[in-house]
């Protein structure tokens, strides 16, 4: 659980990264902050792990002030994801993997044992444990930085606009992979994107952030789509846009849906012929 | 043509290698020098640049004192601090350090500063302490460069270390001094082949270490996004 304070953050020269800030992760959720540049979503996430530290209020973990722990074995005991990797170009995938155990003091041979597991778990061919970074696609970049993050198995996951480097497709793969192993890990998962459909699609719940880490509204995808709190979240969250406004049509006895500009966007099933999950 | 058949006479007469300032001692002494100064320099030089380059403090001070000092002219120096210091070794080693430590600074704080802010940053973020970011991440990325700084001090301290026998009786300035003195124009080229033989060893020695060190920064053939030399505008004086 990580909980946020009243923080506030502003810089020495006056400008204000964030104004007063408070919400509260729960455990096991993956919860999403969405703004847009100014809106110190990056700030927030940052002061969980004392890369940013704030100026006003605090930030708990388990009930722990973070500002009391030490900096270096508190990073060592989040997960960090941020885009494009962040991998050190002149080690290997096993050993950017490893990076974190070998620091907590695990020998490196044993270390390297369980890059295996985690590359397959994270999608990834075992066979590219001994390449490098520059030799990996950005797609493939991004889940080695997500399996170095799960490396020190720790509670807690901060990824910072962890796919804003790869394009669309491999996006969806990755965002989907995400669902899957916050599913199969349990992590509490912390996320930052200026991308609303990507909230909507990887989130538990989604905070809207206004400038200056102002909450405009926090609730499920669902709650957020049915009932924006304000005309900003209705505009942000593009509740007006035609994709956005469905309805249905009847076709050869089909309900098909379609947006406001009548192009087809999938079709109504009931509920006894819903896929199910795999 | 006729001066370098005397040159190499003089070089292969057998009296010439053997005892005290004979050329196997004065290449020793020569090296010996080079190594003491390039170390003594380094030693200063190379902390001080990485801290620099780490931690963006100092940069001002240190760009223009780097650029003071390599304006300095070594033989000037040299002459100011023999009167201070008197006959022997200590003022050359001094002013040959004056000469080393600005290629090895500015290889030291440049390197280190080349090297991708956002590596740096992510690996702070996953819990590297600081000292951990300067020693796995940014020295060996780094390296390629420092190495560069290396590579350009050895060689102008190589070239102008024989400046050392104007007022010590140490190195192959020795052979240059001497033969000038007398007249002996064969002694001095003899000795200045010597100098530009060692120069040329090194050169292929800290060129290929410098190749190493940048295959290890850079594995795979990844693109180099920083000069693999930085550029030294002063020759010897």
């Amino acid at each position: 659980m990580i909980e946020f304070c009243g923080v506030g953050k502003t810089y020495a020269g006056g400008t204000v990264a964030v104004e007063d800030f408070s919400y509260t992760v729960q455990a096991n959720s993956l919860v999403v902050l969405v703004g847009s540049s100014g809106s110190g979503k990056t700030t927030l996430l940052r002061m969980v792990n004392r890369m940013v530290e704030p100026t006003a209020g605090s930030v708990l973990i388990d009930g722990r002030d973070v500002a009391g722990l030490d900096r270096v074995r508190l990073r060592r005991s989040i997960g960090y994801v941020l885009q494009a990797g962040g991998l050190l170009p002149h080690r290997t995938i096993a050993d950017n993997v490893a990076t974190v155990p070998v620091l907590n003091g695990t020998r490196r041979r044993e270390a390297r044992s369980a890059v295996v597991g985690l590359l397959e778990r994270v999608g990834l061919d075992p066979s590219c444990a001994e390449r490098y970074p520059s030799q990996l696609s950005g797609g493939q970049q991004q889940r080695v930085g997500v399996a170095r993050a799960l490396a020190a198995d720790p509670d807690i996951l901060l990824m910072d606009e962890p796919f804003g480097a790869v394009d669309p497709i491999v996006r969806r793969e990755l965002q989907d992979e995400l669902r899957r192993l916050q599913r199969e890990l349990g992590k509490t998962i912390l996320l930052v994107t200026h991308d609303i459909d990507e909230a909507f699609r990887v989130g538990d719940e989604v905070v809207v952030l206004k400038e200056r880490g102002v909450t405009a509204q926090v609730g499920t995808p669902a709650d957020i789509l049915a009932h924006p709190a304000d005309a900003f979240v209705r505009s942000f969250v593009g509740a007006d846009r035609a994709e956005r406004r469905l309805r249905t049509t009847d076709v050869d006895g089909r309900r098909v849906l379609v947006d406001d500009d009548g192009r087809p966007a999938g079709v109504l099933v009931a509920a006894e012929e819903r896929r199910t999950a795999p | 043509m006729n001066l370098l058949l005397e040159a190499a006479a003089w070089l292969a007469d057998a009296a010439h290698w053997t005892g005290p300032g004979s050329v196997p001692v004065r290449v020793l002494e020569h090296l010996w020098v080079t190594a003491l100064v390039v170390g003594a320099a380094a030693v200063v030089a190379i902390p001080t640049g990485v801290w620099v380059g780490h931690t963006g403090r100092g940069r001002t001070a240190v760009i223009a004192f780097a650029g003071a000092a390599r304006a300095v002219p070594t033989l000037g120096l040299l002459t100011l601090l023999g009167l201070w210091l008197g006959i022997g070794l200590g003022a050359p080693l001094l002013a040959l350090v004056v000469l080393a430590v600005p290629s090895l600074l500015a290889g030291a704080y440049s390197g280190v500063e080349s090297v991708d802010g956002t590596t740096t940053s992510a690996a702070r973020a996953i819990g590297m302490s600081e000292w951990q970011i300067v020693t796995r991440v940014e020295l060996p990325l780094a390296a390629p460069v420092i190495l560069g700084g290396v590579r350009a001090a050895t060689l102008q301290v190589i070239a102008t270390a024989t400046l050392a026998a104007y007022i010590a009786d140490a190195g192959l300035g020795r052979f240059l001094f001497n033969g000038l003195k007398s007249r002996d124009y064969a002694q001095m080229l003899a000795g200045a082949l010597l100098v530009t033989l060692i120069a040329l060893l090194f050169e292929v020695l800290l060129a290929a270490a410098q190749r190493r060190a940048a295959r290890a920064a850079r594995p795979a053939g990844q693109k180099s996004t920083s000069p693999s030399n930085p550029v030294f505008p002063k020759g010897p004086s």
